[in-house]
């Protein structure tokens, strides 16, 4: 018999006695959970009062609402995030920050936002798209992505390895730079993951990451430093 | 209403003064205070080292004394979570199943019966003294009590409340403070440096068991700080 | 005495009245505490919350064998190699025959738990591969040749001044003992690294059945470059990780955040479905998932504690133990140390040697009250002593209860123990604190109260 048939064979084993529903000495009434059909289950539990919208940090309903929260929350992460008005905009806070930051070169991906602001730049631009040189995009000063939602509620993007130039781009270079829409904007986690699920079902990327400010570690005496192993700086530039 | 008071065996053989304000807290207040003699002990200390057997010999006499009170009043937090919380397990699938539940229904704590049941938060008591409460886990996690004490306290002339930062257990956990005594008294330790932030002259507690542990320590250690039951609190004129 | 019960005690003993340990800990983690409680206040329920993970975690492990069954139909479709370990030396095995396969030299790694559970970093050094741990708290403790500290924070033990001793020493670079500068030097010394790696390792915080993804929680970047840029990758994972749904991330991750670090949300929470999937511009072209039970399945045997598979390993219990915080992470000995450490450890390593966790508790119940997933924590301390004293009594401590019981239950004899107490104090205080004091193991630090002459029961009686 395979190990596969023999792990199963003692979690079924096992699962013939009934667990305790969850919460203390089971004073928490659980009525909706039996250990019978998983699919009952599952129904059941959506049918639940509540929904995780219901219990995570409050977001407001209005976009200028969301927005305000999405700027408070990413300044407490220590991303930089700016609201522009236009793409004329877009282009100066572009201009402004490779002087800023003296960007010699940027890593980028084609997409009609991305394409925008390489173009803006005007800088030596490494595309990921047909395959890269890791050396080459670890010396570059930028990476310049799209997103696939903004989330107010958390002050962080969702990036899929489709829409933000594979798994490297985002965390290699010492600066990532998304460029975003303001309809990408949703109010929380459950809206996100909605979203991803909605857009992508049956054929997801291989790999969704949710990006909530730039790396960061609190290792040694627990004291924060950004850029552990990921980029130092993070700017969303929303437009 | 007759009360049934069980005041646990520490408390009967080292912290008399407790029990006695207990009675005539209770007896003040207008009601009839019977003691069962034949109780002496609730069984937690082979219950919680996992001795079943031997903590039904214990309880089962308990039990049976019991289960006629109209209510039962425990003088602990810790001797309370065991009748009320633990008594249906002890019991459980034993010909005391039932009756373990009925009486873990009609039992309280102290302070929870005085503020929850009888709804009474002024005793009238004065006590012109700084103090800081400590919070018997056993008390505040299995039986939910944090608000109830400090009602009491609210309403005792001349007591001035100075809440720790830190809520953290005492170290004492019955046996456990023998077991492992270093780890049991770096706890108190830490337990009497949050007490001494708050310059409070006296650390009052529902349960007698943890001041037994916090006195112990501040003793040996010569410490100024010193500790006093809530009922004695509420107790004095 | 087995070795397991006198090294702790010993360990014990040691870390509890060390002051510098006691002050390194507290402080570590009085930061962790105000913002972990600002977290959660911030949620709209975090009861509600906890009462749904609670009840997400049950469905998954209730029925565990059909999520793994749709997990591993929906990696496999998409290319993943998913293979089955029983035990830690199978998938040491397996995961030392990919590298072995794959002619591989160096493996850098990020941070897992279930890595350090079956020793793997030095099974694969034996067979002469370099493994790079390379999660900043894990590459300074395995620069120290130590386990870590705690599940979360594994060098939290450790002071600035040490770490960058230690750099000095082991690789000749530390500016300074500014935790920027420390970090930076990790950070140089990591990049390469992860560019020249033949092999990729990663641990999991979760597995979607639905989709068939594993879901990374980590803050540094290392695990999402470790899963980019070595053309192999091998993620270890326990069963019992496994969600039903996709969308339930929407609750776990910032549930894992708020209770572990006291963060919103952890900064990088990546979910992988597959390798490099055509179109798509790098990624390993290779993914192993190595599943493993290592006793899980006798855990979840135990219906009555079976809700410790809820574990979702965010250290919460650890943070808020009085025991943890005096002996701390290492006097455990175990890979799980803390509350859900001495929960379940006996379950995987045997119960008779591991019992001393489970009485090395006040049962305070500060672990049940922080878990996010409202595992019953310190009332499985209990049912861990009982099974213990059940299947191996101590016949003189069981004897003591019986005396006990006789005693309590008969006012003449109980009567008569309070008149002997009171009678042979000036006794005890002869001897207080010495070798001949029955009552050492209190009067060592602690002093006794004074029995009074009349007892509770005396004045009763006497007012009647």
């Amino acid at each position: 018999m395979s190990e596969r048939e023999n792990i199963l064979g003692r979690i079924r084993e096992a699962l013939k006695v009934n667990a305790p529903l969850p919460g203390w000495h089971g004073e928490r009434s659980a009525e909706h959970l039996s250990a019978g059909d998983p699919a009952a289950n599952a129904r059941n539990l959506a049918a639940r009062s509540g929904t995780a919208s219901d219990w995570l940090p409050l977001v407001g309903a209005s976009v200028a609402e969301q927005f305000e929260l999405f700027a408070k929350n990413a300044a407490d992460l220590k991303a930089d995030f700016q609201l522009l008005a236009s793409r004329d905009e877009l282009k100066a806070a572009l201009l402004k920050l490779r002087d800023a930051e003296k960007w010699r070169r940027v890593a980028s991906h084609d997409g009609e936002l991305s394409n925008f602001a390489c173009k803006a730049l005007g800088l030596p631009v490494l595309l990921t798209d047909r395959g890269y040189d890791v050396q080459e995009m670890e010396q570059c000063d930028a990476g310049i992505t799209e997103c696939d939602a903004l989330i107010a509620q958390t002050g962080g993007v969702a990036v899929t390895s489709r829409s933000a130039g594979g798994r490297a781009l985002s965390v290699l270079p010492p600066h990532h730079v998304v460029i975003a829409r303001r309809e990408q904007l949703v109010a929380d986690l459950p809206a996100a993951f909605a979203f991803l699920q909605q857009k992508y079902t049956p054929d997801f990327p291989s790999m969704i990451s949710f990006i909530t400010g730039p790396s960061r570690t609190g290792d040694i005496e627990r004291i924060l430093v950004l850029g552990a192993h990921g980029p130092k700086k993070l700017t969303i530039l929303c437009y | 209403m007759t009360v049934t008071l069980f005041i646990p065996c520490f408390v009967d053989a080292l912290y008399p003064r407790a029990g006695i304000s207990m009675v005539e807290i209770l007896e003040r207040l207008g009601h009839t205070v019977v003691c069962p003699e034949e109780i002496a002990c609730c069984g937690q200390p082979p219950f919680n080292s996992g001795y079943h057997a031997e903590a039904r010999a214990i309880a089962t006499p308990v039990l049976e004394k019991l289960a006629d009170a109209e209510a039962v009043v425990i003088g602990s937090g810790s001797c309370g979570a065991m009748v009320k919380n633990f008594y249906p397990e002890l019991f459980k699938a034993t010909r005391h199943a039932e009756l373990a539940k009925q009486v873990a229904a009609r039992t309280w704590e102290f302070s929870d019966f005085l503020v929850s049941k009888l709804g009474v938060t002024d005793l009238g008591a004065k006590f012109p003294h700084k103090v800081t409460f400590h919070d018997g886990c056993h008390g505040l996690r299995e039986l939910g009590i944090h608000k109830q004490p400090r009602a009491l306290l609210a309403n005792v002339r001349e007591l001035e409340l100075v809440e720790m930062t830190e809520v953290s257990c005492c170290g004492f956990g019955g046996t456990f403070a023998a077991k492992f005594p270093m780890i049991s008294t770096a706890m108190g330790e830490v337990k009497c440096a949050s007490a001494a932030e708050t310059g409070a002259e006296y650390i009052v507690s529902s349960d007698s068991s943890c001041l037994m542990h916090i006195q112990g320590l501040l003793s040996r250690q010569g410490k100024p700080t010193k500790t006093i039951s809530l009922a004695e609190v509420l107790n004095h004129q | 005495m087995s070795t397991f019960v006198s090294d702790f005690k010993t360990r014990a003993t040691e870390k509890a009245g060390d002051l510098r340990h006691r002050q390194v800990i507290r402080t570590a983690l009085r930061g962790y505490e105000i913002v972990r409680d600002k977290r959660k206040a911030a949620f709209q329920s975090w009861e509600s919350a906890r009462q749904a993970a609670a009840e997400t975690k049950w469905e998954a492990v209730n029925h565990l064998d059909k999520h793994l069954e749709a997990l591993t139909a929906k990696l496999e479709a998409r290319g993943t190699k998913v293979h089955w370990a029983s035990t830690g030396e199978q998938a040491r095995e397996i995961i030392a025959q990919i590298l072995r396969d794959k002619k591989a030299r160096c493996i850098i790694k990020s941070k897992s738990m279930t890595s350090e559970e079956i020793h793997l970093n030095h099974a694969l050094e034996k067979e002469g591969f370099t493994v790079v741990e390379s999660d900043l708290g894990e590459f300074i403790v395995q620069l120290r040749h130590e386990p870590p500290y705690h599940l979360v924070f594994p060098s939290m033990h450790l002071t600035r001044g040490e770490i960058k001793d230690l750099f000095q020493k082991e690789l000749g670079d530390a500016p300074s003992d500014a935790p920027e500068e420390l970090t930076m030097v990790a950070r140089r010394v990591m990049r390469q690294k992860y560019i020249t790696a033949d092999v990729g390792f990663t641990g999991a915080n979760f597995a979607i059945a639905e989709t068939g993804m594993i879901s990374i929680t980590e803050n540094e970047g290392n695990a999402r470059l470790t899963a980019a840029l070595p053309k192999t990758m091998v993620t270890l994972i326990g069963i019992e990780k496994v969600l039903p749904r996709f969308a339930d991330l929407a609750l776990f991750l910032p549930m894992l955040a708020t209770a572990g670090a006291g963060q919103p949300m952890t900064c990088y929470n990546t979910m992988y479905s597959g390798p490099r999937q055509p179109g798509e511009c790098d990624g390993p072209e290779e993914w192993h998932v190595v599943l493993l039970d290592n006793r899980r399945t006798e855990l979840l045997a135990d219906a009555e504690q079976r809700d410790a598979l809820h574990c979702i390993r965010c250290g919460a219990c650890l943070n808020v133990c009085p025991i943890f915080r005096n002996v701390g992470g290492h006097t455990y000995g175990t890979t799980y140390s803390g509350p859900v450490g001495a929960v379940i450890t006996p379950h995987l390593r045997g119960l008779q040697e591991w019992k001393h966790l489970s009485n090395a508790s006040s049962l305070c119940g500060a672990c049940t009250e922080a878990c996010p997933v409202k595992i019953d924590l310190h009332h499985h301390l209990l049912q861990n002593r009982r099974n213990a004293s059940a299947s191996e009594p101590a016949f003189f401590e069981r004897l003591a209860y019986q005396i006990f019981g006789i005693v309590a239950n008969e006012p003449a004899f109980w009567s008569l123990a309070k008149k002997l107490g009171w009678l042979t104090q000036p006794l005890q205080k002869a001897v207080k604190g010495s070798a001949l004091d029955p009552a050492r193991a209190w009067t060592k630090t602690r002093d006794l109260p004074a029995q009074p002459r009349e007892s509770f029961k005396d004045w009763w009686r006497n007012r009647k």
